[in-house]
């Protein structure tokens, strides 16, 4: 064991009292970053699960990005055009030639598209009334795009193509309006088309503003019911990597020319909330690990104060200064190193407990067990913030140290 | 055999118009114009009142403090470009020091703190370390306190420690500032013969600080220390 190793220990061992306060600090501390961290990046890996799953990677809608220009802007460039009077076509609203669209996009790699088109409906039952999104779905294309199906509690979406008047509903609304599977309800659009649908599935997803708004009906009979022939409004991509939205969604809107929203880009503002969070998340650990240093300092200032005579023989021996730095250095590493090592295992035990934790969210129906996240990357993190403390906390004693002049203390010492 | 004066040798130790002032509002001199030369294998005492300047000199020669004038040549060579490193790489292979209140390590075994300059330098490994640590020891009357710590230890048994511990590296040179000092006259007369028979049997140069003229008569030579400079007509 090198001399420099050996030394630091004894110092460490000698003064076992202050040795196991500085400990805790840096077991606290460690312990205490890694339970939030990985509470916040579970929470938020959590979040973007949710948003990756339940929401489309892309959606292409019936809008532009920038307006159109006008016929006689184009026709002439350069000049100052003045159009007096101009009175738009009335045109049904829509993504026009979809077909050809959906088969752009489809040729594509690594997506999945279906068409949709969404509109907002009256149901009424038993006298109650409620406003609803109606999504016309085409079954099979939508379930390769949407983890819907897997949410079914009864029935399926499936079910809408062998019943062309089936109406898929959310458990909330469900519940709201006393609906069972065969129920009938008649739907009304804005533009005074009335149906009779028949609810063939209900599903629950857990968020409790979709369960209660949300719901689908076959392509043919949305369009309609909605007054809008042949036409949709909405194509919902999901892809293979959901982190290549950004760039595909830019590629299909140069391609077909309509709005092509990524989630990412969707979620934009939630993105950034995330952002600041983790922040303000990593600031507060952080500050614990600094309090934590602040119990090093502490402690190897001491041991250096009270050393000081024991520095002044060591370098009347021939002990270098590095070799005097290096020893109380060593004091911060071991207890950096040790004090990450407890709290490390103290934080994973902090973890698996609040593993077990459930709570019910505001906005959803179910139980859930706190989201934990497990990557290896933050016991790097946790352990590397409290070796840079304790290292930093260790070094102004160190040099301290390094600089005492043994011809000094031993006058006064004489 | 005093191998002092071998032919064609340099000095073991030469000091040329040695001066030490402490800087300061008013500026303090402990040391001027000192100039000797010590030869190998001499046993030298250095002598005068309290407050004279005979630590700080021993500091100097010691390569402990730095001279603000005149400098050393140890063994011939001119220590006064030395960096602090090679200064202390100096005082790790060619320098003992002995002090009037040991020193010793607390937290260390005597064996231990024998070792501490050993394992410094690296010359030996750890189990060549540890026997020439137990013998140094053992030379000294130290058998069965090898794995004692200095506060289970007698003054004499803590001071003969420090001297193992000034050994332990095997350097010319032995450096004491008042080793007998704290102690009782038996532990005293033992280590004056301790020093004396480095001289004696191991050809080592020591210099020692002492106001004990019975330990400064068993020294090859007194050198008288008044104000700072070497007083030729100083008598204890």
């Amino acid at each position: 064991m090198p001399v420099q190793l050996a030394i630091a220990l004894t110092h460490l061992l000698s003064r076992k009292r202050q040795t196991l306060v500085s400990l805790t600090g840096i077991v606290l501390g460690v312990a205490f970053f890694l339970a939030v961290s990985s509470l916040m990046r579970g929470s938020e890996g959590d979040f973007i699960k949710r948003l990756i799953d339940n929401s489309p990677h892309i959606t292409v809608s019936d809008e532009y990005r920038q307006a159109q220009r006008q016929p006689a802007s184009e026709r002439w460039p350069t000049g100052a055009v003045e159009l007096r009077r101009v009175k738009p076509l009335t045109e049904v609203r829509g993504i026009r030639g979809h077909p050809r669209a959906l088969a752009y996009i489809e040729s594509l790699p690594g997506l999945r598209a279906a068409p949709v088109l969404v509109g907002s409906v009256v149901l009424t039952f038993a006298g109650r009334i409620e406003g609803v999104t109606l999504n016309g779905i085409v079954p099979d294309k939508m379930k390769q795009v949407s983890t819907i199906e897997d949410k079914m509690i009864e029935g399926s979406l499936e079910q809408l193509a062998a019943n062309p008047n089936g109406i898929v509903i959310g458990a909330g609304l469900a519940r709201k309006f006393g609906l069972a599977m065969g129920s009938v309800v008649n739907a009304a659009s804005p533009g005074g088309e009335v149906r009779t649908l028949k609810v063939v599935g209900i599903f629950r997803t857990g968020n409790a503003n979709y369960d209660d708004m949300q719901t689908f009906a076959l392509l043919k009979r949305a369009q309609g019911l909605l007054d809008r022939p042949n036409r949709i409004n909405r194509i919902v991509i999901q892809l293979s990597d959901p982190y290549a939205a950004r760039e595909v969604a830019s590629i299909i809107e140069r391609g077909i020319g309509y709005k092509a929203v990524s989630w990412l880009e969707a979620s934009e503002d939630l993105m950034s909330v995330l952002l600041v969070r983790n922040l303000i998340m990593y600031s507060v650990v952080s500050a614990i690990l600094v309090v934590a240093a602040f119990g090093i300092y502490n402690t190897v200032s001491t041991i250096v104060m009270e050393k000081i005579h024991d520095i002044a023989i060591l370098k009347s021996m021939g002990f270098h200064a590095r070799d005097i730095r290096l020893i109380f250095l060593t004091e911060g590493v071991i207890l950096g190193l040790i004090g990450s090592l407890f709290g490390l295992t103290l934080g994973l035990g902090l973890m698996a407990l609040l593993a077990r934790v459930e709570l019910k969210p505001p906005g959803a129906t179910e139980l859930v067990f706190l989201p934990i996240y497990w990557g290896y990357e933050q016991y790097l993190l946790a352990a590397g913030f409290a070796m840079a403390s304790a290292i930093g906390a260790a070094w102004l004693p160190a040099r301290k140290a390094g600089r005492v002049q043994p011809v000094v203390i031993l006058r006064g010492m004489g | 055999m005093n191998p002092a004066g071998r032919e064609g040798s340099p000095p073991m130790l030469t000091a040329e118009r040695l001066g030490r002032v402490l800087p300061g509002e008013v500026p303090v001199t402990l040391v001027q114009d000192i100039s000797l030369t010590i030869d190998r294998g001499e046993f030298v005492a250095i002598m005068g009142p309290s407050g004279s300047g005979k630590s700080s000199l021993l500091y100097l020669l010691g390569l402990l403090d730095t001279p603000t004038a005149g400098r050393i040549l140890l063994d011939g060579r001119d220590t006064s470009g030395y960096g602090e490193d090679e200064l202390a790489t100096t005082r790790l292979r060619q320098l003992g020091f002995v002090f009037q209140f040991h020193f010793l390590l607390a937290e260390f075994s005597a064996l231990d703190n024998v070792l501490l300059p050993m394992r410094r330098l690296g010359a030996l490994d750890e189990g060549s370390a540890q026997r020439r640590a137990g013998a140094l020891l053992a030379q000294l009357g130290l058998d069965g306190q090898a794995h004692k710590r200095p506060h289970q230890l007698s003054g004499g048994q803590r001071q003969r420690v420090a001297i193992a511990r000034a050994l332990a590296n095997d350097p010319p040179i032995i450096l004491a500032d008042e080793p007998t000092g704290n102690l009782d006259s038996h532990a005293a007369a033992n280590v004056r013969q301790i020093l004396r028979d480095l001289t004696r049997e191991l050809g080592k140069t020591v210099i020692a600080v002492t106001h004990d003229l019975t330990f400064a008569s068993a020294a090859d030579r007194q050198i008288g220390i008044v104000d700072g400079r070497i007083d030729p007509h100083w008598r204890a």
